[in-house]
């Protein structure tokens, strides 16, 4: 047999083996290269704003001068209810498609549905949300508006993801859990959402950046107000909206820097603070934390 | 012997492929019948439809009767979350659920409300009597997957004793196992055998002949013949069964 190995063909695979991982090991350089790059230069640019009073007071001369604190509030509220009223009903959702309806021509579509919906600029998002909330239920610019025109934004990103996860859930489990007498609804909390989890946890987690990132949805459908709101039918300006009126209309380069540093700071923050509660929540689901 | 699980003609496909071709078979209270046959015999279909595990399966058919204590598994109104409760399985791969040993014995009792002391109870009732208390006691709260392949199986039958059934259906329950392991789970067996209506499935002979009592043997989705233990591997009556046991195929 040895002879017959072809030493040349031996060698160019091996060739062909280093030229793939240099390949594959460059793009993931680049990839990370470009967000680090991204990051430290608006870290860069905008951590030296950072003071308490930025972040605690008021702007003034239309944020010239003071602080962001109007945006943060904004920001946390409208992220905070879009994800409040698109969790629940998206997982809910999800539940009923991978557990109960029957896997047929119904489901695919409205699966297929789902995925287009995902793919719609959000500025389609906005436009509908200003129409329909905004002045055909004359809910005006306000938290609540926006809030749920960002939940529909968000929706199918939640589906999508927990269902994926549902389906992930091995099948011997339910199984398991079905032949000891569970009945459906006690295999789906005890069994299928637990190992799920992690999958729900991550499609939320998109959404709440989608939320917190979003402009031209949220400036259509909650304004771009720059005072502390006091109730839910009140507009507010959130983050990513200053930001972008700071450097379009050429206001404050110095301040739209400082708010994307508070912007990207709260992503990372909540990204971490996420990660950590899934790993400690999978550690407890592998029984090491009893 | 009254019968505890006995089924008519029962029928079972999937999709258009026939997996059973009627089979008619009575096993008595505190009976441990053993079914044999080759792999794509039927054996494990014929196990599912006793508890109803195959009702979850999309796409399939089911004729004829399955009676357990002498009522129709199948009828009308028949609550098949209570069946199963009655009806335990162990599955042919042990299948740990992803949490701790205590957690996965005390799943099934759970469902049914079982709490507190009564629960840690139970939990330790049932490892004792899978055989596998004293390796586990000072680890309860470890992840059941920290466990061998062995364990993995003693603890599947410690889940399945928990929820007190009266019948328990083992799958092959030694497929994945080495020759030791198989000897704790057939020693195990050996000690339910009287007090739980036991179905054992094999593919293998020598594990049939060792287990001893009736063995059905099947094969291609047909009950070839059923006979006691001693009877079949000395006089098998139909020259398929001679085939299987002397190794001409299977």
């Amino acid at each position: 047999m040895k002879g017959t190995w072809r030493r040349d063909v031996i060698l160019l695979s091996r060739r062909r083996d280093r030229i793939m991982v240099g390949v594959l090991t460059g793009s993931a350089v680049l990839a990370v290269g470009v967000l680090v790059i991204i990051v430290g230069y608006v870290l860069w640019q905008g951590l030296p704003v950072l003071t308490p009073t930025f972040l605690l007071e008021a702007p003034e001369k239309m944020g010239r001068a003071g602080g962001i604190f109007p945006t943060i509030v904004g920001t946390v509220v409208l992220t905070a209810g879009a994800v409040l009223v698109a969790a629940p009903l998206g997982v809910a959702t999800a539940i009923y498609l991978a557990e109960y309806a029957h896997q047929g021509r119904t489901v695919a579509l409205i699966r297929f549905g789902t995925e287009s919906l995902a793919g719609i600029p959000s500025i389609i998002f906005g436009v509908f949300g200003f129409l329909f909330f905004v002045i055909y239920l004359d809910m005006g610019w306000s938290i609540l508006s926006g809030a749920l025109t960002l939940a529909g934004m968000i929706l199918p990103t939640i589906i999508r993801t927990a269902e994926e996860a549902m389906l992930a859930v091995p099948r011997e489990y339910r199984e398991v859990s079905y032949s000891l007498g569970g009945s459906r609804w006690q295999t789906i909390t005890r069994v299928v959402l637990p190992n799920a989890l992690p999958g729900i946890l991550t499609g939320i987690m998109l959404g709440v950046g989608r939320s917190v990132g979003e402009t031209a949805a949220v400036i259509f459908t909650a304004g771009a107000s720059l005072r502390v709101p006091h109730s839910l039918f009140d507009p507010v300006r959130t983050m990513s909206v200053h930001f972008y009126l700071l450097a379009r209309e050429g206001i404050s380069m110095r301040n739209a820097y400082g708010t994307a540093a508070v912007l990207v700071l709260s992503v990372l923050a909540v990204n971490f603070v996420a990660y950590y509660l899934m790993h400690r929540h999978l550690a407890r689901l592998r029984g090491a934390g009893r | 012997m009254t019968a505890k699980v006995e089924t008519h003609d029962l029928k079972f496909w999937y999709g258009k492929v026939q997996a059973l071709k009627g089979i008619t078979l009575r096993v008595g209270t505190g009976e441990q019948l053993t079914i044999m046959g080759p792999t794509g015999s039927g054996k494990t279909t014929f196990l599912r439809c006793l508890n109803r595990l195959n009702d979850l399966v999309p796409g399939t058919t089911r004729e004829g009767q399955v009676l357990i204590d002498g009522q129709d598994a199948y009828r009308a109104g028949a609550d098949p979350d209570a069946l199963r409760r009655r009806v335990g399985m162990v599955f042919a791969l042990p299948i740990p659920l992803p949490m701790s040993i205590f957690d996965n014995v005390a799943y099934g009792p759970r469902l049914h409300g079982v709490r507190g002391r009564h629960l840690a109870e139970t939990v330790e009732r049932s490892l004792r009597s899978a055989a596998l208390w004293d390796e586990v006691k000072d680890r309860l709260g470890d992840s059941a997957f920290s466990l061998s392949g062995g364990q993995q199986q003693r603890l599947s039958i410690a889940r399945v004793l928990a929820v007190e059934p009266e019948i328990i259906l083992m799958d092959e329950p030694c497929s994945g196992l080495d020759p030791i392991s198989t000897l704790r789970v057939e020693e195990t067996v050996e000690q339910l055998r009287g007090r739980y209506t036991i179905i054992f499935v094999t593919h293998n002979p020598q594990q049939a002949a060792r287990l001893g009592g009736r063995v059905a043997f099947f094969y291609l989705g047909e009950l070839v013949e059923c006979a006691p233990a001693a009877q079949m591997f000395t006089r098998p009556r139909d020259r398929r069964t001679e085939d299987y046991i002397s190794g001409r195929f299977g």
